[in-house]
């Protein structure tokens, strides 16, 4: 088997490049700074906040039945639903609706669950092409590489870069850097996608259990050119999608985009209510070790996320080690907590992959308390054996040394002896770039204690 | 009112002038601080490294050596907010009592001025247990109103200029252990951190956390060794040598 991607060692590859990882974290900056500017314009902000954590809150609680409220609405209202327990089933079932219509080409918007499911090489290997229709999502496809941020998929990009994918896969001319003219290929690309397309799949941001109605959010509009033009139309949701009533939503589109990019909105915000004449309309939900998650308490709050990537954007472990040095098909922070659900051996360098600063919970517009799940993460992972055995022998070393003040003081003393030479050698991991402090002659308690009897 | 000082392993170890400092500025208000022999260490290099079991030695010492303390003062604000959520979470009303330092200063002693001087440019460096753990000041990703008791403490001080900083509470990538499993992320963040401070021309780089300094310092040293780092009681006692058996100074508001 294949050892497990550890985040310390991509990271160092990704930071082998300093200026390239120097323009990553401004331009994922750029975009935390943005969103400061949006949120501060908004005097309710943090009433927002709290609202929508406690809406989460209470729809979790209660999430089966807000399920199926939403599900018997939908079904009132024509959708198909769909109820998938894994990736595996998700796929079958995308599959038999598409096979049931003699689909050869389908359009797909945003959908990380897709990705989660690995929908597209299923899908592929039946004979059915998918044409991912949002823009970063399209290049990062075409390089057959998977999205690097969960709404910014080719922010890992520069456009001359973007500039050779379409060279070699559009035709367009070589060395082409122009950002209008870029997205005008793109533009004419895809619209020809659409237009021949038999079906169109979309992800889902918001289900209303009220409506059964649900709310599908872009900049690019290629979810509705996509679900307007196709006569079949499947939307794939993580059932931790729903929110109880329609009134809710003024919550959450206020939070979403300008947590996500700084917009105000995003550009569309579209309601899919029921199937327009002629049209047929699926909505899949999915499981996949969601209600497993639900199931544990310190962890049930990550299901609240709302997918605005701010957590990327502020996290700067994120912004200079990049999306692809995170296992989970979910990078940053958010994912780093998601993923020991999946696979605690497969993903267990993500907890650690923090310096627990906080940034991420703070920013967080449903209030995951992110920082604090990975160091519980952490206590499990290590728990199940998965961290290096001299990583534990110097732990219980440190942890009965630093209990027993004799042994303290001669271990002190040694380290304080020992770090001009570290200093020197520069082999160890902290003093290959910094160096240990100069040793005072005399620690702290010694001094305290020499003032002390004196005193008396 | 009866004072415990803890004063952590590494500050104990590599920096005693801070734990001078800091007893210096609790005596200087007129307390009688005591220090405990144990324990040495707060317990949060294990905790977070995923051996929480590890830390509940030293958290377990720590309640039974400081309950007899009326407040507990550490110049550690990562410290303190593992002593803090490890008290809490057994339920041991020590917890309300410990405090990291500015914390004190700022709420339990209200002072309103300080008789320091130091002529500086300093840039703060807002640690994050200190900013977003105990609340030492607001966070720049919260849209709530301004404030940070270590600049607060900081303005007291005579000559000292704050210089402004881009990102005004970005993490320097220190970490705990982080510093060592993730190297290279590490020190790309601290190498960030220090550009902001010098292109505003920081002489000094002080911080509530010592840990934080620790990094940063190391690679000044290599890199740029005329900014040095400073803890926040090094620059509150800066000069105060010589008043520190005077009359109170400090006022208390």
């Amino acid at each position: 088997m294949d050892q497990p991607l550890q985040h310390s060692s991509a990271a160092h590859d990704f930071l082998r490049d300093p200026q390239r990882a120097a323009w990553h974290d401004q331009t994922l900056w750029m975009v935390r700074a943005k969103r400061d500017r949006m949120a501060s314009r908004v005097p309710e902000w943090e009433q927002l906040r709290e609202a929508a954590s406690q809406i989460k809150e209470h729809t979790l609680s209660r999430l089966a039945d807000y399920l199926e409220q939403f599900a018997s609405k939908a079904e009132a209202n024509g959708i198909h639903v769909h109820w998938a327990a894994d990736g595996e089933e998700h796929n079958r079932i995308v599959h038999s609706i598409l096979k049931r219509h003699g689909v050869r080409k389908m359009v797909k918007s945003k959908s990380m669950l897709t990705e989660e499911c690995h929908l597209n090489p299923y899908l592929e290997q039946k004979g059915i092409e998918v044409i991912d229709t949002d823009l970063g999502e399209r290049i990062v496809q075409l390089q057959q590489k998977p999205p690097s941020h969960i709404v910014m998929p080719a922010i890992h990009l520069k456009r001359a870069e973007v500039g050779e994918v379409f060279h070699e896969h559009l035709g367009t001319p070589a060395g082409l850097d122009d950002a209008q003219q870029l997205t005008e290929a793109a533009r004419q690309h895809l619209r020809n996608h659409f237009l021949t397309a038999d079906a169109a799949l979309t992800g889902v941001n918001f289900a209303v259990a009220e409506t059964g109605g649900f709310v599908v959010c872009t900049n690019e509009g290629n979810a509705d050119m996509g679900a307007h033009l196709a006569p079949v139309h499947i939307a794939c949701m993580g059932l931790e999608k729903i929110i109880p009533e329609q009134k809710h939503l003024g919550v959450f589109l206020r939070l979403l985009a300008r947590s996500a990019t700084g917009q105000p909105s995003t550009v569309f915000s579209s309601h899919f209510l029921k199937p327009r004449p002629g049209q047929e309309m699926h909505v899949v939900i999915v499981d996949n070790g969601r209600s497993r998650q639900l199931a544990r308490p310190d962890y049930r709050k990550s299901l609240a996320c709302i997918r605005c990537a701010a957590c990327f954007n502020t996290c700067p472990v994120y912004r200079r080690s990049g999306g692809y040095s995170y296992s989970f098909f979910i990078a940053g922070p958010i994912g780093s907590i998601l993923a020991p659900n999946v696979d605690k051996a497969a993903h267990s360098s993500l907890p650690f992959a923090s310096t627990l600063c906080g940034s991420c919970t703070a920013v967080c517009p449903v209030k995951i308390d992110i920082h604090s799940q990975l160091l519980k993460w952490r206590q499990e992972i290590t728990a199940a054996g998965h961290a290096p055995w001299w990583k534990k022998a110097a732990m219980l070393a440190t942890a009965f040394a630093v209990r027993r003040p004799a042994l303290f003081r001669l271990g002190g003393w040694f380290m304080r002896h020992a770090s001009p030479v570290f200093n020197v050698f520069k082999l160890d991991p902290w003093t290959r770039t910094r160096d240990l402090p100069p040793a005072p002659a005399q620690t702290f308690r010694q001094w305290h204690n020499q003032r002390s009897n004196r005193d008396s | 009112m009866t004072l415990g000082l803890f004063i952590p392993c590494y500050i104990d170890q590599l920096y005693p002038q801070v734990g001078k400092a800091t007893l210096a500025l609790l005596e200087g208000l007129g307390h009688d601080v005591a220090v405990p022999e144990r324990p040495a260490c707060c317990g949060q290099p294990m905790s977070n490294s995923g051996y929480a079991n590890l830390s509940a030695g030293c958290v377990g010492d720590f309640a039974s050596e400081y309950a007899r303390f009326d407040h507990i003062v550490s110049p550690s604000g990562s410290c303190v907010l593992h002593l803090k959520e490890s008290l809490e979470a057994l339920h041991s009303p020590v917890a309300h009592r410990v405090h990291e330092l500015c914390e004190f200063l700022h709420d339990v002693a209200g002072i309103q001025s300080l008789p320091a001087h130091f002529p500086h440019k300093v840039g703060l460096h807002q640690s994050c247990h200190g900013l977003r753990g105990l609340g030492l000041g607001s966070c720049s990703e919260c849209m709530t109103p301004a404030f940070s008791k270590p600049a607060r403490l900081l303005q007291m001080v005579q000559g000292l200029e704050i210089v402004p900083l881009d990102r005004s509470d970005e993490c320097c990538g220190f970490g705990g252990t982080f510093s060592v499993f993730e190297k290279d992320v590490s020190t790309s963040m601290g190498r960030d951190r220090i550009r902001d401070h010098m292109a505003h021309g920081a002489e000094v780089i002080t911080s509530a956390d010592m840990s934080c300094l620790m990094h940063l310092g190391g690679l000044l040293s290599r890199e740029a060794p005329h900014i040095k780092v400073m803890h926040i009681a090094e620059i509150l006692n800066a000069s105060m040598a010589e008043f520190a058996v005077a009359e109170p100074l400090l006022s208390n508001g």
